[in-house]
């Protein structure tokens, strides 16, 4: 990894106390006395999940898309340890950051949406584990990967608190915690698609597909270079950085070509299954699977002139066109295309939606707090630190 | 013994010849030893060993058998198990030597029969005891012979190999010991003053007793038991447990009064007083009479006494709630109607709204002015020049 020469990653500095992390925490306070809410009144007391929709955005959105927008950390690994591009190593640790907020969060959101959050211990017992269970799948996979991402971010706190003899055993180590980095995402995100198969003919057919988990998978890597994309974006404008076009034009391009992919495979699929035709039906569940259609379309649009991947601007959209696209595919098979009889409805509650805000801003402020006290981004000479 | 297919032992003479001897076929003899090792909770190869044991006449052991006070119910419900040819079977199993009820002998001729077995047997014979042994006034309130049963009880006990008490006056004075006493009953193991494998129950299950002697015959020593004595196989789990009603309990569907409609469903019967909830015993799981889950008290719609538990049966009123051992009755319970789900509210469709609102108007923003004035990190020369 060092056959690149990289400037060295350093704290950034700065006030912590600042209009944008004192609106975060007070989004965390109010998702606080939700949460407190939750714990003491039970689920029902503040989510619309009923017998019908089981599951509500706390684990659609804070966990499937929660954990699909957290894959940066995974996306780039993959590009800079398996494809050996060393090139893009300067990302890894702001990517990992995000990933390491993205996941623990979303572990963390399983646990506050099970009804009965005092027996999570049953997961990882054995004897008490439903080991025959997709589910089981998941969960010990995404709690294994979240061990793992600390590990691979344990450098940077070792870093800061100067422990050399740990740092050096560990390195000795790294190799396998990145392997396992990269295998279980791999993993559990296909079978976060993978659950949906299960739900059968409740499943619309433009997402009830023998291939979701692989679209699960292939949305899941693109949306992590396009978050790496956004990440840093915002960071260039937030911290007064320099925008680092060179690296990420190159990383569009791979974003681009991922999704390139993806709708090959996605619109493939519908044909030879025979269910296009759904998405021409005059319904909503139609005008949200083109409305997601249109959000993946656009980076593929965007992305293939290769002057746009060199403009900023374009390229910070073709990454929230990313985003977006993969936050409603989750949104839509889980919610929108998942009709589970007569008469049952669900759409986020209030508390509901500031929980997930909560978690959002814990990510934003988590990440700001950070990168100001920890060697996550790289120096820059030019860069003002203020 | 290495993994034997049970059906496979039809054809070894020792099987057939207890086809003579028994009149019984040699496939439902297999089949009853494979029942006993699963009510032991034995593996497969156990009921070959069973089978083996129990085939070999040469293992029959002498088995004394004591009454006291009692009402011989456990007698009878070792005699009426239908079980087929168990009543011929318990015969030739065991050599049973001395039994008050079943004896064809009476009176010195039935005691001189006791005391040759004894004396022909000493340290192998197996002595069951049926019943208190009342303790006042020296145990003269029941007497077999003149002799009163403190002493009949030790000096049997003296030289058997093991002594199962049955039923749960013998267990731990039952009925008879109920306040306020005025026999002084107690318990086998009261009077011997050691402790005795118990099969407590009013009367006890006749499949707990058969399997804790054929587990004796077949292994040479009795089942592991709890700190009362009592096999584990039959009284480590609570009624409650394995209840077949168990499922109306966790969801709050009581039985409130004999016959009512909760009662003519089936519902469960802990608000009439059930003491499953803090009597261990199995009979759930193996019921009476051959007859399969609804034969027991609480399958028939009686709620349990509690027979087999000192200080509960006989004790508590058949009325009176039982002490929940395991689990409590949740504190809310399912609704009758399910909510189908609230859809959006105008609050919640506006924040969702708002949100995306928000999301899209800072995308247009940032996306406006970006790359304009800013710095820009790129490596695109240092490319051009390597080329």
């Amino acid at each position: 990894m060092s056959n690149h020469a990289h400037p060295a990653p350093t704290p950034l500095g700065g006030p912590l106390v600042t209009s944008l992390t004192k609106t975060m925490a007070l989004l965390i306070a109010i998702a606080g006395v939700i949460l407190i809410v939750r714990l003491f009144f039970g689920i029902g007391a503040v989510t619309n999940v009923n017998d019908g929709y089981t599951w509500g955005i706390w684990v659609v959105y804070d966990v499937m898309v929660g954990s699909a927008f957290a894959c940066g950390g995974y996306s780039v690994a993959l590009l800079v340890y398996i494809f050996n591009k060393g090139e893009y190593h300067p990302l890894v640790r702001s990517a990992l950051l995000g990933s390491l907020f993205g996941y623990t969060l979303a572990g963390a959101s399983v646990i506050i949406d099970l009804g009965r959050y005092w027996n999570t211990w049953h997961i990882f017992t054995p004897g008490w584990a439903n080991i025959n269970s997709v589910m089981f799948e998941v969960a010990a996979c995404i709690t294994l990967y979240i061990f793992v991402m600390w590990l691979e971010f344990s450098p940077v706190f070792l870093e800061k608190f100067e422990k050399k003899d740990l740092q050096k055993k560990l390195g000795k180590w790294m190799f396998l915690v990145i392997a396992l980095g990269a295998l279980l995402p791999s993993m559990h995100q296909s079978s976060l698609g993978s659950m949906l198969i299960v739900l059968g003919t409740q499943l619309n057919p433009l997402w009830q597909t023998l291939l979701i988990p692989l679209l699960y998978l292939m949305t899941a890597i693109s949306v992590g270079y396009g978050i790496v994309i956004f990440e840093s974006t915002i960071s260039a404008i937030g911290f007064k950085r320099p925008f680092e076009l060179g690296i990420l034009a190159k990383l569009s391009k791979v974003m681009w070509w991922v999704v390139l992919a993806y709708l090959a495979v996605r619109v493939v699929d519908l044909v030879v299954r025979g269910a296009i035709g759904e998405a021409f039906k005059p319904n909503v569940i139609a005008l949200m699977f083109w409305i997601e259609m249109a959000f993946f379309i656009l980076p593929a649009v965007l992305l293939a002139n290769e002057a746009n991947r060199r403009r900023p601007d374009k390229l910070f959209l073709s990454a929230v066109g990313m985003m977006t696209g993969t936050f409603l595919l989750r949104i839509n098979s889980y919610l929108v295309g998942y009709e589970t009889g007569e008469g049952w409805s669900y759409f986020p509650s209030l508390p509901e939606i500031g929980l997930t805000v909560g978690i959002i801003a814990i990510e934003i402020l988590g990440y700001v707090v950070l990168v100001r006290l920890l060697p996550v981004l790289p120096k820059h000479e030019a860069a003002a630190a203020k | 013994m290495a993994k034997v297919d049970i059906l496979s032992m039809e054809n070894l003479p020792g099987v057939a010849a207890l086809e003579k001897r028994l009149g019984v076929s040699r496939r439902d003899f297999l089949k009853l030893c494979s029942g006993m090792a699963a009510t032991l909770g034995l593996p497969a190869s156990a009921a070959a060993e069973i089978a083996e044991a129990v085939a070999s006449p040469a293992k029959r052991p002498s088995v004394i058998w004591l009454h006291f006070q009692e009402c011989t119910g456990c007698s009878e419900s070792l005699l009426r198990s239908e079980h087929p040819t168990l009543d011929r079977l318990i015969l030739d199993v065991i050599s049973l030597d001395y039994h008050e009820t079943l004896f064809a002998a009476a009176g010195h001729q039935a005691e001189a029969a006791r005391k040759t077995a004894m004396a022909e047997n000493k340290g192998k014979y197996l002595l069951v005891v049926e019943g208190a042994i009342p303790t006042k006034e020296n145990g003269i309130y029941c007497k077999v012979g003149g002799q009163t049963a403190i002493d009949m009880v030790k000096e049997c006990a003296k030289d058997a190999a093991a002594v199962v008490a049955i039923g749960s006056c013998a267990s731990w004075g039952g009925m008879p010991s109920t306040g306020p006493n005025p026999t002084g009953a107690s318990s086998a193991s009261a009077v011997l003053g050691k402790p005795v494998v118990t099969i407590p129950g009013c009367p006890p299950n006749p499949y707990n007793f058969l399997s804790t002697v054929v587990h004796y015959l077949t292994f040479g020593k009795l089942p592991a038991v709890d700190h009362l004595g009592r096999p584990l196989f039959a009284y480590s789990r609570l009624i409650h447990e394995n209840c077949e009603r168990r499922a109306h309990f966790d969801a709050g569907r009581f039985a409130l009064e004999f016959g009512d409609a909760g009662h003519r469903q089936g519902w469960c019967l802990y608000k009439l007083g059930c003491k499953g909830p803090e009597t261990y015993a199995n009979c759930p799981v193996i019921g009476f009479n051959d007859l399969g889950e609804v034969s027991w008290p609480v399958g028939c719609g009686h709620p349990c006494i509690g027979c087999t538990e000192q200080g509960i049966g006989f004790e508590k009123p058949i009325h009176a709630l039982a002490e929940l051992k395991s689990v409590a009755p949740p504190l809310g319970y399912p609704k009758v109607d399910e909510e189908r789900g609230v859809g959006a509210t105008i609050a919640s469709a506006a924040a969702v709204a708002a949100l995306a609102g928000a999301a899209t108007a800072a995308t247009y923003n940032l996306t406006k002015n970006l790359g304009k004035n800013m710095a820009v990190e790129d490596d695109q020369p240092k490319r051009e020049e390597r080329a």
